[in-house]
């Protein structure tokens, strides 16, 4: 039988409510996508946390790298202009 | 016991909920020994799934005992011959195949059991047999998942699968041969004809054996009489185990 470090690792996604999106839970080891399913129902949503779940083989996840950091994320913090904060909003508007 | 629990409808709800509470405690003894953490998880779901089953019948069970009779009186003052579940349910857990063949045979007798239990003329178990029905729906995908890929999985895996059925098969027998408390319950409109869900269990089954590729056993059949209290030594122990705690301290309080 294969030892479960030979079992792909799935990143799990739950959404808890009909219109919220679907969050990142964490991840499970399983053998195949349909037990990925099963195992992020028991491991994920027992105290009733979903409505609906999405398992997506960890290798398929595209992640930028640490080390270009800097190069990807610096450049904006200076650009606050592109923060929707430079004009008034009328009182009557209320929160927004 | 201290309690009169002749009443037949109490033996029928009796009978409903040892199933569930003798396995449902045998499931929770993996609970840390899970051959993955995932698997952990939910195997004890699905044990407190039962034991909270179990809850629900003892608890109807108590009330139509009366005179202050509590479910925990039903689960830990009653001796193995005073308990109506089914052989199998009692069966160690051996390897975690064995344990899947189980499951795999309970399930489905479970399943049809719980459909059929719907529409029971006593109101109050078809309500209960609605709410389990789909969480044991779920049981049965579950220990039907395992079978297939253990069978259809390794040359190990499936020697394992295939002695597990071997050693099960025999115990299911019991599950269609109607006893005292189900032909009493059939009688009164509480409950199916068990023998009538040996076929629909046959084809349930079958149809995860051809999908692990597994030949159903050739076995003889065993004799069993747990539902009228004849049950084998495992049972000793297990409640030996269970009932300890409230025996020795009787006044203890969660």
């Amino acid at each position: 039988m294969s030892t479960p470090e030979q079992w792909p690792l799935w990143e799990v996604f739950v959404r808890s409510k009909n219109g919220l999106s679907h969050k990142h839970s964490g991840s499970l080891h399983a053998p195949d996508a349909e037990m990925a399913l099963k195992n992020a129902r028991d491991v994920y949503t027992r105290r009733s946390e979903g409505t609906s779940i999405w398992v997506v083989p960890s290798s398929a996840i595209v992640a930028s790298a640490p080390d270009e950091k800097e190069v990807l994320f610096t450049p904006s913090d200076d650009k606050v202009y592109r923060h929707p904060t430079f004009y008034e909003i009328p009182d009557e508007v209320g929160h927004m | 016991m201290k309690w009169d629990i002749c009443d037949p409808s109490v033996q029928y709800l009796l009978h409903l909920g040892d199933d569930a509470l003798i396995l449902g405690h045998r499931l929770s003894e993996w609970c840390g020994h899970g051959p993955v953490l995932e698997e952990d998880i939910a195997l004890s779901n699905i044990a407190l799934d039962l034991v909270g089953l179990a809850r629900q019948y003892y608890q109807l069970a108590a009330e139509r005992v009366g005179g202050g009779c509590t479910e925990d009186d039903l689960a830990y003052w009653r001796s193995d011959r005073e308990f109506r579940n089914h052989v199998l349910v009692e069966q160690p857990n051996g390897d975690f195949a064995d344990t899947m063949a189980r499951q795999l045979f309970f399930d489905a007798f479970h399943y049809l059991q719980l459909e059929a239990l719907q529409n029971s003329g006593d109101a109050q178990v078809a309500a209960i047999a609605r709410k389990a029905l789909k969480e044991t729906t779920y049981h049965a995908e579950h220990s039907a998942d395992w079978v297939v890929r253990l069978g259809d999985g390794t040359e190990e895996s499936r020697r394992r699968m295939a002695a597990a059925l071997e050693r099960f098969l025999p115990f299911t027998a019991e599950l269609f041969t109607p006893a005292e408390v189900d032909r009493v319950a059939f009688e009164r409109g509480w409950g199916p004809d068990v023998a009538s869900l040996k076929g629909p269990w046959d084809h349930l089954v079958l149809e995860v054996l051809q999908k692990a590729t597994l030949e159903r056993p050739e076995v003889p059949h065993k004799l069993l009489r747990g539902k009228s209290g004849i049950h084998s030594e495992s049972l000793g122990f297990l409640l030996a185990e269970m009932q300890s705690l409230p025996r020795a301290y009787p006044d203890a309080t969660w």
